[in-house]
């Protein structure tokens, strides 16, 4: 992963500096770095970059912010429990900043518990259980104090089946924001991400309009444009395209390069082609004869395809076996 | 034979017919069942039309204005609903005032918050086995608790505590159900963007939930508005002159009136009677009017 050569982006990108919003209770930074800060206890001392840099605000896109930590979520030996039945023997891995991540694997080998172990939503849960560290930023999100609702604000997260609110096109998007107390000006709030999820001129017209009533992909677009809505750094995707026609699979992975300027995506896919074209690392997962998944080999997506180093993971990537 | 080549193709064709090509035999049982559907329709839809002939061909001649702006009498031709008109309006409205917020609180809570133990199974099962007693009871638990116990009197108050107990379980049970019936990504996608659970239930849930909840109320209004056991014990009296003032008098409802006038054996007020059912009928109708374009609102985006 280290010899991967970074996103450069030179371009800024166009979510806000400019437009941001005056007073923003929930300071909104529209990059990764450093936001949330109000909400979230503090960073470790340990790391000096990333948080509070001048200049890092509002300037997201500069994936030059040397002090910032490459890493944003880390997963520390984390096993997981449904029950009596184990999901997930020591996993420990990173994701990298403002790079996409696929995790790839079998059927049932745990990959959604992994990525829902990132924004507590195993909370909800009731038999679910988790053992090891997962940090955000260097904290640890199931630690004490930190409220689970606080850390799904940043970190997003869209799902398998296109899932809008039975609502207007504007309220779904208007949703996250105001549940969360946002007090700028909404309709910019709103255009803006809808223009960031790729869906603004094909709905700017009907945003009264139910949610329900778009297709399949502008529906799953909606939802990404739900989901940034609410500023998060990281946004997770479980699947997101399982339930799309190529063409708008597409569109959604198009959209993922482009939003992977400024957020960190990690994707869960079924879909290899998928992880192959649109990540730039890749996990791959398995499970063991228990059930249990564990990480086999994680690299940058282009070695973990053409060139693997454990032989499950070739099996798996060349068809063979998954 | 499993060593020919053509064997595997070949075996069917010589075997025994496995289907049962009388593509009429099931046509005809189809055709049967579906007859079956429709005289199950026809004897209720002929039932029902025989019922309100029979009420409406007595009843209609006799309502007028002064049918419905007067009170009970000796004389039939001088007798109306109004008391009991506007006894049954302001129960029902009491009633949905009283059994809104419970039952659907109650609701929410069983489905949304309760976590699924023993204790939660018990309350799920007594609340359904609640709904199913019959309205007398209701009505004695109501004279010991509301009209004796509280001394609320025999007044509409009292009335409609009783009867707002007696619908409440159909109304929790009927919300619950509203409840189930949103699909759980709905909530995992207002968890995903940071509400807490109450803005969850709030902003996601109760929305998507809401015209199964209405429809659920306003059935149960219905059936509070047509019952009249329980009211006879908790003190609606049936001759009654004057506009009930909901905690200090006396008070009817057209049941109880209607009631009344179909034991007298005089001629004219059984018609009386019919014309009384009439009212009743058209104030359901009203109801069930409201609900289904209150539904047919808040439905506009639910298309799942």
């Amino acid at each position: 992963m280290e010899e991967e050569t970074p996103v450069t982006v030179t371009t800024p990108p166009h979510t806000p500096s400019g437009t941001q919003p005056p007073r923003v209770p929930i300071r909104i930074v529209t990059g990764p770095a450093g936001a949330g800060a109000a909400a979230m206890p503090a960073p470790q001392p340990g790391e000096p970059g990333g948080h509070g840099e001048p200049g890092g605000h509002g300037e997201p896109g500069n994936s030059g912010n040397s002090g910032e930590p490459a890493t944003t979520v880390r997963l520390e030996a984390i096993s997981c429990w449904y029950g009596g039945f184990r999901a997930i023997r020591d996993v420990s891995l990173d994701i990298e900043r403002r790079r996409i991540t696929a995790l790839i694997g079998p059927s049932g080998c745990g990959k959604s518990t992994l990525l829902r172990t990132m924004n507590r939503m195993n909370d909800l849960v009731p038999s679910f259980r988790l053992a090891g560290r997962v940090t955000f930023d260097g904290v640890d999100i199931y630690g004490r104090g930190v409220d689970p609702v606080v850390v799904r604000r940043r970190v997003g997260m869209v799902f398998q089946k296109p899932n809008p609110f039975p609502k207007s096109i504007y309220d779904n998007v208007a949703f996250g924001p105001r549940i969360n107390g946002y007090r700028g000006k909404l309709d910019e709030l709103v255009e803006r991400s809808l223009r960031r999820a790729a869906l603004w001129d094909e709905v700017k017209d009907k945003l009264r309009q139910s949610g329900l009533s778009l297709s399949g992909g502008q529906q799953q677009r909606l939802c990404i444009a739900r989901t940034i809505a609410t500023e998060p750094e990281v946004i997770l995707m479980d699947e997101p395209c399982s339930a799309l026609d190529p063409r708008a699979t597409l569109q959604i992975e198009e959209l993922m390069a482009e939003l992977s300027r400024d957020y960190t995506i990690v994707i869960v896919t079924h879909n290899m082609q998928q992880a192959a074209r649109a990540s730039d690392t890749t996990i791959f997962i398995t499970m063991g004869d228990d059930r249990a998944g564990y990480v086999v080999e994680r690299g940058p997506t282009l070695r973990i395809f053409t060139n693997p180093e454990h032989r499950l993971t070739e099996d798996y990537v060349s068809g063979r076996f998954g | 034979m499993t060593a020919h080549p053509a064997g595997p193709v070949a075996a069917p064709a010589a075997a025994a017919p496995r289907f049962e090509p009388s593509l009429m035999r099931r046509k005809l049982a189809g055709t049967v069942f579906l007859g079956v559907c429709l005289l199950a329709v026809g004897l209720l839809l002929l039932t029902l039309a025989v019922l309100l002939w029979d009420i409406l061909s007595r009843g209609v001649p006799w309502l007028d204005a002064q049918f419905l702006t007067s009170g009970p009498s000796r004389r039939a031709a001088r007798a109306g609903v109004l008391p009991a008109l506007v006894g049954s309006i302001e129960i029902a409205l009491l009633v949905a005032l009283i059994t809104f917020p419970v039952g659907v609180a109650a609701a929410i809570y069983l489905e949304e918050y309760a976590t699924d133990g023993r204790i939660n199974r018990l309350l799920r099962t007594n609340i359904s086995n609640l709904a199913g007693v019959p309205s007398i009871v209701y009505g004695i638990f109501g004279l010991a608790l509301f009209v004796r116990g509280l001394g609320l009197g025999f007044t509409l108050l009292a009335g409609a505590l009783t009867l707002s107990l007696l619908i409440l379980p159909v109304v929790i049970i009927a919300s619950m159900e509203a409840l189930r019936a949103v699909p759980h990504a709905q909530r995992e996608a207002a968890f995903a963007l940071g509400g807490s659970r109450w803005q969850v239930v709030r902003g996601s849930v109760l929305p998507a939930a809401a015209p199964g909840i209405l429809t659920g109320i306003i059935l149960a209004m219905a059936r509070a508005i047509g019952e009249t056991a329980p009211l006879i014990l908790v003190g609606a009296v049936t001759f009654v002159t004057f506009l009930p003032n909901p905690i200090a008098s006396g008070y009817t409802v057209l049941p109880i009136q209607i009631f009344q006038w179909a034991g007298d054996p005089r001629e004219d007020f059984q018609s009386l009677a019919a014309a009384a059912i009439t009212v009743l009928l058209v104030l359901m109708f009203v109801l069930n009017a409201l609900a289904i374009v209150i539904r047919a609102r808040l439905s506009r985006h639910l298309t799942w």
